[in-house]
């Protein structure tokens, strides 16, 4: 069988830095969506709290548990980054190679994020695991909040690069300012 | 104009599309016979005042929202996850 040569959704074009902000890719081999089926969410909760050792976060929210992540993705759908197995519970979909996932951080990310995304990301309101699906430019994107300056923006894999020229393009905006 | 999304929050209409009335979730019976099924599939009232309307949160979490508003003055009075409206 043919050895495959496994590549990143963003090629080369991440890490990337301008300014005091850096881009760099977040790879999670696997990932998987699970949308508990009407009536199910308790027990889905549950299987996922035996298999993995996490239950489904609220609406907004991430939860990890070690290296596995579980997060909120949409409208009674989460992604969870280990295999599941829901029979009869939930819609479980393999999405690995259906994101791409990156993490931008520094001193000016707010005003970075701030130029492309119609949400208040700012650390009163939006903490620490927090997650929204909003637009960035035209791209719709799930951002979750990593760290006091660190974001991670999910969005799918073939809009990768155009995450990175939108975001390339605020963060040379940002850095010409000087000071955010 | 700024709509409620139950998941979100308020959020800009940008991140929405428009889908129509939302008699699209009072379906009738299969044997209702071709008059309410005409009403269903193509009679749409066009009131100047209150409206119930179907938006998709298509730049957000992917939910069907019912979205009560007033055309004339644009107040949007409340919104509702299209899934608990309907069962």
């Amino acid at each position: 069988m043919a050895r495959l040569i496994a590549l990143g959704a963003f090629g080369d074009l991440l890490p990337l830095q301008v300014g005091d902000v850096t881009c760099t890719e977040v790879v999670r081999e696997t990932l998987f969506s699970v949308a508990p089926y009407r009536g199910q969410q308790k027990a889905v909760s549950a299987g996922l709290k035996t298999q993995l050792g996490l239950t489904l976060p609220a609406v907004g929210r991430r939860r990890a548990a070690g290296d596995v992540i579980c997060q909120w993705i949409g409208h009674d759908a989460w992604i969870v980054s280990a295999p599941v197995t829901l029979d009869g519970l939930a819609a479980v979909t393999d999405q690995s190679d259906g994101y791409a996932t990156l993490e931008i951080t520094g001193a000016s990310v707010e005003a970075v994020l701030a130029r492309l995304v119609p949400l208040d990301l700012r650390s009163a309101t939006f903490k620490v695991n927090h997650t929204a699906r909003s637009l960035l430019g035209h791209l719709p994107v799930s951002i979750t909040r990593t760290g006091p300056q660190a974001f991670e923006v999910m969005v799918m894999r073939s809009m990768a690069a155009s995450l990175v020229h939108d975001l390339q393009e605020a963060m040379t905006g940002v850095a010409a300012r000087g000071s955010a | 104009m700024r709509i409620e999304c139950p998941h979100c929050g308020e959020r800009d209409r940008r991140e929405f599309y428009y889908v129509g009335d939302a008699v699209a979730l009072a379906r009738p019976a299969p044997d209702a016979g071709p008059d309410a099924w005409d009403d269903y599939l193509h009679n749409r009232d066009n009131p100047a005042g209150d409206t119930n309307d179907l938006w998709y949160h298509e730049g957000g979490c992917g939910a069907w929202i019912v979205v009560s508003r007033n055309t004339v003055t644009h107040a949007v009075h409340r919104t509702k996850l299209a899934q608990k409206a309907a069962s």
